[in-house]
């Protein structure tokens, strides 16, 4: 056992002392750059590495795709491209009566944004109710809780792709489900063809593969509430329903906000397995607005790359609004904040 | 910043770069194919040590995604398999001043050179490595079993519909008839009604009484159950769907789809039961289907012309390609292997039957769906069917919206490519 202990020793102070000479060596360039460049400049030539990579894959394209969304034609590359202005945003802002899709200059991105509105709505309070109720029968103390746990989180471990596929395997024509209805005597649904039950399925696939990631960080918060509010409540002979409206919900107040911009961003972003399981049909019942701009960017034979881009940029400040709508609403709840 | 784009798609899309001598082929596989060609291009580097062909086998997605962006980029493969061959034209090398005998080529594939050359040249970019013919595919056992007469050869498409749901009604069977998600599937029929989408200018003509004859009847069969819905309505936009899975497991009556489906059939249907081609069904004007298939095309942005044109004079050459139509069972564009006969190799006897039918229902080919595949628009139309007609299937556009949906569509795409 001492023997042991003697090779970790002997290892940790060789770590160390090689963790030491590379200090040594990076340490007088750095002395002298904290020197000409200050506190704060020191903070920036730490932060440069990953502002660079920041600015090459995101903040780069972003600038390209709007310059992509102000031009029009058929080239591919950007000086190719003829410059049309605001013409995009025009022509899928265009409606003469928005309660009727085809009454709009791009009735098909109308029909995204509206069943993308209904998804978001159905998904995210669906997604949050459940989440939560897991969360909550997951923090008892179960028999194998752990493996609860695993049982709720696996599907976020598999690929959308293979989640769609799943999916589309048990709800197709001669897929398990009917299968299993045809053995109790149920007349068989072709669930995919039927816009009701497709969309249904739309929604709960995407709860199925992603609930279990939401579940966890509720979860995380309920295990962060102090044990001694619950024995003073129980102590008081407060009533279950209570304790979870007044102890429980107050303070998963801002796990529940990360959830709820996360699923809503996830939501409003919905794509792969739906497009896997659904295709965006029956008809256009599932098109979601992610789809829309894939199908009209690169898939379709109608494509536009412009209009694609001034889509995208239409969600992407759809996207931001929601969350700084969501922050303020979470800030003025914080009462450290509220009293700013 | 061209240069900056290209070079960043050409990264994103991991090319490798070409050295000389290395002749780098873009190749999608229905079947067999790919290996057929494999093989034959190890035996050309045999007889030609001096030239590495590089065969890349990628999924069909990629020469319709990521191939045009490589192309746009001046970028690409040295030869390429491609369908839609016309739109990308300007792509294509003129290989006529590298080829060793361009009249042997003008002879023997000058039926289809206009199909992957821009209007009014009189290029020579490739070859067609198959000719297809749109056309329907019916489960025999399932017509026998139900003592139904298989229509015949003058048949419409109203007896076809009625004579297959007599059969899906009395073998219980799930899905009547089913038409691949393509607009090009749905173009053969509509001729057939007298469909024309050329206008006088050579521009897209509005939707006329040809194509809204056949639709209505084809919305009316999904909607009664006849056409199985689960085909046209289970995408958005244009993707496309086929039933050839739904066809090999007896789960479908009647097929229209095309010839490139013969060999998938021979292998996957095995004796599981006997299947027919039909030819296409007779409307009111035709009983044409539409004629496609894939090309072999080079690509003008190779640093290697002289090496591709070997490696394309060597695949067009008769022996080769009789060679590779018999062995992928594929109906070859080559008149000289046409006139001399092929021997398909198959055990199967119903591969050869089908065949057959095929060669004798390309006869009926009607003269504007000869037309169609070397029309610069063709895209544009079948995109616009198959998106709209989907919506009217599913119940989310009347029959006449969809018209003017469809001709806003193709109006669209053409104000697009003409900026």
């Amino acid at each position: 056992m001492s023997a042991i202990s003697d090779i970790g020793d002997k290892t940790g102070a060789a770590l160390a002392a090689s963790v030491k000479w590379a200090a040594g060596i990076i340490d007088p360039p750095l002395r002298w750059l904290q020197k000409k460049a200050g506190f704060n400049g020191m903070a920036a030539f730490f932060l440069a590495p990953n502002m660079l990579i920041f600015g090459i894959f995101i903040l780069v394209p972003m600038v390209i795709n709007f310059a992509y969304s102000m031009t029009g034609g058929g080239a591919l590359f950007l000086p190719d491209r003829v410059f049309v202005g605001g013409d995009q945003y025009g022509r899928l802002l265009t409606c003469s009566d928005y309660s009727r899709p085809i009454t709009c200059t791009e009735d098909q991105f109308w029909i995204a944004v509206r069943n993308t509105a209904i998804f978001v709505v159905v998904q995210v309070g669906l997604m949050i109710v459940l989440a939560l109720t897991t969360a909550l029968v997951l923090n008892k103390s179960l028999r194998a809780r752990s493996f609860w746990r695993a049982v709720f989180f696996f599907p976020v471990l598999l690929s959308p792709v293979v989640v769609g596929l799943i999916w589309r395997w048990i709800l197709q024509r001669q897929g398990l489900l009917n299968y299993i209805l045809f053995q109790f005597g149920i007349e068989p649904t072709v669930w995919l063809t039927d816009r009701f039950w497709a969309f249904v399925a739309a929604v709960g696939v995407s709860i199925w593969a992603h609930m279990g990631f939401y579940a966890l960080i509720l979860l995380a918060g309920l295990q962060a509430i102090p044990k001694d509010l619950y024995e003073a409540a129980e102590m008081d002979g407060t009533r279950p329903a209570r304790v979870f409206w007044r102890i429980t919900l107050p303070l998963l107040g801002p796990n529940l906000l990360v959830v709820l911009v996360l699923a809503l961003i996830r939501a409003v972003q919905i794509f792969d397995e739906v497009f896997v399981l659904t295709g965006g049909g029956p008809g256009t019942s599932t098109l979601f607005i992610t789809q829309y701009i894939y199908e009209i960017g690169f898939a379709s034979v109608l494509r536009n790359p412009g209009l694609a881009a001034a889509a995208s940029i239409l969600m992407g400040a759809v996207l931001v609004v929601l969350t700084l709508i969501q922050l303020g609403v979470g800030r003025r709840k914080d009462p450290k904040e509220a009293a700013k | 910043m061209k240069k900056l784009c290209a070079a960043l798609a050409i990264g994103l899309l991991g090319t490798t770069a070409v050295q000389a001598g290395d002749v780098r082929v873009l190749w999608y596989s229905d079947g067999v194919e790919g290996e057929v060609l494999g093989e034959l291009l190890d035996r050309f580097m045999e007889e030609h040590p001096d030239i590495n062909v590089i065969l890349d086998n990628v999924a069909y997605t990629v020469i319709t995604e990521q191939l045009p962006i490589q192309l746009e980029a001046g970028q690409g493969p040295d030869i390429a398999r491609v369908t839609d061959l016309k739109s990308q034209a300007d792509h294509w090398l003129d290989l006529t001043p590298y080829l060793e005998d361009p009249e042997y080529w003008r002879a023997n594939f000058g039926d289809q050179a206009d199909w992957m050359r821009p209007d009014g040249s009189d290029a020579i970019t490739g070859f067609m490595t198959q000719i297809t013919l749109t056309g329907g595919f019916a489960n025999k056992t399932l017509f026998d079993q139900a003592g139904v007469e298989l229509p015949g050869p003058d048949a419409s498409w109203d007896d076809w519909m009625a004579a297959a749901s007599e059969v899906a009604a009395n073998q219980q069977v799930p899905m009547t008839a089913a038409l691949d998600r393509s607009g090009h599937r749905l173009t053969g029929p509509n001729i057939s009604f007298g469909a024309n989408y050329i206008g006088e200018d050579g521009m897209p003509a509005p939707i006329g009484d040809g194509v809204k004859a056949f639709v209505e009847k084809f919305v009316g069969w999904n909607n009664d159950g006849v056409m199985a819905q689960d085909v046209w309505v289970s995408a958005a936009g244009t993707t496309y769907r086929a039933a050839a899975e739904d066809f090999i497991n007896a789960q479908l009556v009647y097929y229209y789809s095309g010839s490139w489906q013969i060999p998938n059939f021979a292998e996957t249907i095995g004796d599981n039961f006997d299947w027919v081609a039909t030819g296409s069904p007779c409307g009111s004007d035709a009983c044409t289907g539409m004629p496609g298939g894939a090309g072999l095309v080079a690509v003008k942005y190779t640093q290697n012309p002289e090496e591709v044109a070997m490696v394309m004079d060597y695949l067009a050459s008769e022996d080769v390609v009789r060679e590779f139509s018999e062995r992928t069972l594929f109906l070859p564009a080559h008149k000289g292997v046409i006139e001399g006969g092929l021997d398909y190799q198959t055990d199967n006897p119903l591969v050869a039957d089908a065949l057959n039918a095929f060669v004798e229902a390309s006869k009926a080919t009607a003269p504007h769906a000869l037309e169609l595949p070397g029309w610069q628009w063709s895209s544009a139309y079948y995109g616009a069917l198959v998106n709209r007609v989907s919506q009217v299937i599913a119940g989310e556009l009347t029959l006449d919206e969809a018209y003017e949906a469809m001709d806003a569509d193709i109006a669209d795409v053409v104000a697009t490519q003409s900026m």
